[in-house]
């Protein structure tokens, strides 16, 4: 073999290597968050099963019927779709201040406060004002009364240095209690006797199904309300600079960005997520708002976002699969006896998992491209 | 475990409590269990279901997945939308509500609901009551001012005034249907302010017993029998009956007859029942008490009976007017009788 050849060889390894590693590179930074959270849901699930052995059932028994009813037909998926759709917003409350680095868990506040604000906004235009614009009407009353609720956290945070993650927590108690108060007092339908709720809205204003599908237009909206959180958070300067300011405050401060604003603006987007989908509640299912509307939603939604690492994307399929495991609850305590508060230690478990595998972000080598042995 | 001959039979708890709640849960899975020892039933039971449209997939799974076909939705919440949009939905399965007020032309014919004259048993209380207690204040803690919720209070201060006029109740509502919390500090606050006999109208009376019991308040029970809680200091209580209930709807069902739509029953019709009396009720009072019951057990009782004036000194039932248990006026009653220490706003 002639020098010639022998150099000619190792050119083209160079060239085939500057060609396939960049592609390896980047699965290799893909694949960390993927296979870490893909791996944490396994521990998690594998820690559930011994805590489902020592009760004395089957795991595999309990797994199976979590298919089936979440998953295993076209019936059950649209069940899990459906819970799926209100968490998409609330997960969205969470998801878009954690960017900044805010921890607000009180999106229950603005769902409530949300349906409540809608109820009242479409009372006055029922049967004067078409439904659409009765429907944009109670959509533009939730989202505000939603953002300005929780932007107050973030202003507290931001002007006055209150914690916002026991402000917003707190903030929701009060919220509840307002419309507690709203619903058995001025806004009270006097014909709701034994549950006090607001005048119902005629079924022709009420928000229709997806056509083909029996799950209502929120979950469309969730979904549209998650591509554009990615957009702003991902490709807008605006959200470039909230996630400078989440990263290191002071450099953002230094570097002349509005922080204060970037705070305020992100919860109050956060909050009318939650408005928005306290609004639905009320125009796709309950037709009033009452005390349901405190169904938990948001603080399942927190569950969501941490599942889904803050990235407005990644919370669709979570809540999907949330929705599902929601969905499969009841069929496992009617099949298998089992306590409605089984699945809630499954999703404990998993937000303990992962919260915990966060740890293992930057930790192996396969997943760093930095890391790796140059090549020749 | 679907059944594949007979009756499929679905029961599905409360938003908030469990079955072991001593309480309105409670008070549902005892009349479910009584249906198990039917021929042909099936009985699949989901608890703690939140009044949102996962009711109204709970429903569905409940028929598609487990072939239910006469379903008991037994929170408030469940009834309308939920319930309602489920009946257009399947209008082969039967479905019957408690605590519900169907109504005819407006609710649709393969729905009902079914509930209690609860206040009957209130009565009762109020009577031993007023024979226990020394310091003629009587305390009651309840969830939210609503019509089921008043009608409770106010018979509860009658049957207690029958005894002795000058008795009074002071009333606290904490705002929700189980607050753990706010039930023991409301407790705690009616003892403070000398009350020596405690009832209540919340899903769980488990805090109000065990905290007016700690204190060495008498406590009178509801929903369910309280009694192996404070065993010293339970004077009686006002029990469902739900089994007779239910048992009554699923022979029907079996037999193929048509299941009523608005069902109601008091003492007497076996939906509501009384605890055993405490050993704290005084002789005088143990007649007096079952008196009472067993006029009550005839029909001919009326617990609101004219004139009776409200607590800001209206008269709300004139001197002429009795009501019947049955009466649908006292569906939608608004206020507290004079004696109630409270506001209903």
């Amino acid at each position: 073999m002639t020098v010639e050849a022998n150099t000619s060889a190792i050119a083209i390894a160079s060239q085939q290597a500057s060609v396939v590693r960049p592609i390896l590179e980047w699965v290799a930074r893909g694949a960390e968050p993927v296979v870490i959270s893909c791996g944490a849901i396994l521990i998690g699930l594998a820690l559930f099963s011994i805590f489902i052995l020592v009760l004395g059932k089957s795991p595999a028994a309990l797994f199976q019927l979590m298919y089936t009813g979440g998953f295993g037909s076209w019936f059950s998926i649209q069940n899990s779709l459906s819970r799926a759709a209100p968490l998409l917003l609330t997960a969205l409350c969470v998801a878009l201040p954690a960017r900044l680095g805010l921890v607000i868990i009180g999106g229950e506040g603005a769902v409530v406060l949300g349906g409540v604000a809608a109820a009242a906004a479409a009372l006055p235009f029922v049967g004067t004002l078409p439904a659409f614009l009765v429907l944009l009407l109670m959509a533009a009353a939730a989202m505000l009364v939603g953002g300005i609720w929780i932007g107050l956290a973030g202003f507290l945070r931001h002007y006055r240095g209150v914690n916002e993650t026991i402000s917003s927590l707190l903030l929701a108690y009060i919220a509840i209690a307002l419309m507690n108060q709203f619903v058995e007092g001025p806004l009270r339908d006097p014909a709701s006797l034994n549950k006090p709720s607001t005048t119902p809205l005629p079924a022709e204003y009420m928000l229709g199904k997806i056509p083909g599908m029996d799950v209502h237009w929120g979950l469309a909206i969730g979904v549209v309300a998650c591509i554009i959180s990615w957009v702003l958070i991902e490709v807008t300067s605006y959200g470039f600079a909230a996630r400078i300011a989440g990263g290191n405050v002071r450099a953002a401060q230094i570097q002349g960005l509005p922080v204060g604003r970037l705070i305020v603006g992100f919860t109050a987007i956060a909050g009318s997520f939650a408005g928005l989908a306290g609004m639905i509640e009320v125009a796709a299912i309950q037709g009033s708002a009452n005390a349901s509307l405190a169904a938990g939603y948001g603080y399942t939604g927190i569950l969501v976002a941490f599942l889904a690492r803050h990235n407005p994307l990644a919370i669709i399929p979570v809540a999907i699969l949330l929705g599902g495991i929601d969905a499969s609850g009841g069929l496992i305590q009617r099949r298998m006896a089992l306590p409605d508060a089984t699945v809630l230690v499954l999703q404990g478990t998993l937000f303990v998992v992962i919260l915990f595998c966060e740890t293992f972000y930057g930790r192996f080598k396969i997943f760093n491209p930095d890391l790796w042995k140059r090549s020749p | 475990m679907k059944s594949n001959q007979g009756l499929n039979f679905d029961h599905f708890g409360c938003q908030t409590a469990y079955k072991d709640d001593y309480g309105y849960n409670q008070a549902h899975a005892e009349g479910a269990a009584a249906l198990k020892a039917l021929p042909g039933v099936t009985i699949v039971e989901e608890e703690n279901v939140p009044e949102t449209v996962d009711v109204q997939k709970t429903m569905e799974s409940m028929i598609n997945l487990d072939g239910a076909t006469l379903i008991f939705p037994t929170s408030f919440g469940y009834f309308d939308p939920h319930m309602l949009a489920m009946a257009a939905k399947y209008p082969d399965v039967q479905f019957r509500h408690c605590g519900g007020l169907w109504q005819e032309g407006k609710n649709p014919a393969n729905t009902g609901s079914y509930f209690g004259y609860i206040f009957q048993g209130q009565y009762l209380n109020g009577v031993a009551a007023g024979y226990t207690s020394k310091s003629k204040k009587l305390g009651f803690v309840a969830a939210k001012p609503i019509p089921q919720v008043l009608q409770n209070i106010n018979a509860f201060l009658l049957g207690a005034r029958s005894v002795d006029p000058s008795i009074t109740c002071q009333v606290i509502f904490t705002g929700e249907w189980s607050l753990a919390v706010k039930e023991a500090e409301a407790t705690n606050a009616l003892i403070d302010q000398g009350a020596d006999v405690i009832t209540c109208h919340v899903d769980s009376p488990k805090v109000v017993v065990e905290t007016a019991a700690g204190r060495g308040a008498f406590v009178c029970g509801y929903h369910a029998n309280q009694s192996p809680l404070a065993p010293e200091k339970y004077l009686t209580g006002a029990e469902w009956a739900w089994g007779n209930v239910y048992t009554d709807f699923v022979k029907k069902a079996q037999a193929g007859e048509k299941l009523g739509n608005f069902v109601r029953g008091g003492l007497k019709d076996g939906f509501v029942k009384m605890s055993p009396l405490g050993p704290a009720v005084p002789a005088e009072g143990r007649t007096k008490f079952d008196a009472t019951l067993d006029e009550m057990m005839t029909g001919k009782f009326s617990v609101f009976k004219g004139p009776i004036k409200d607590n800001k000194g209206n008269v709300v039932v004139t001197p002429d007017k009795s009501y019947a248990e049955d009466a649908i006026e006292l569906e939608s009653m608004a206020y507290l009788v004079e004696g109630v220490v409270g506001s209903t706003a």
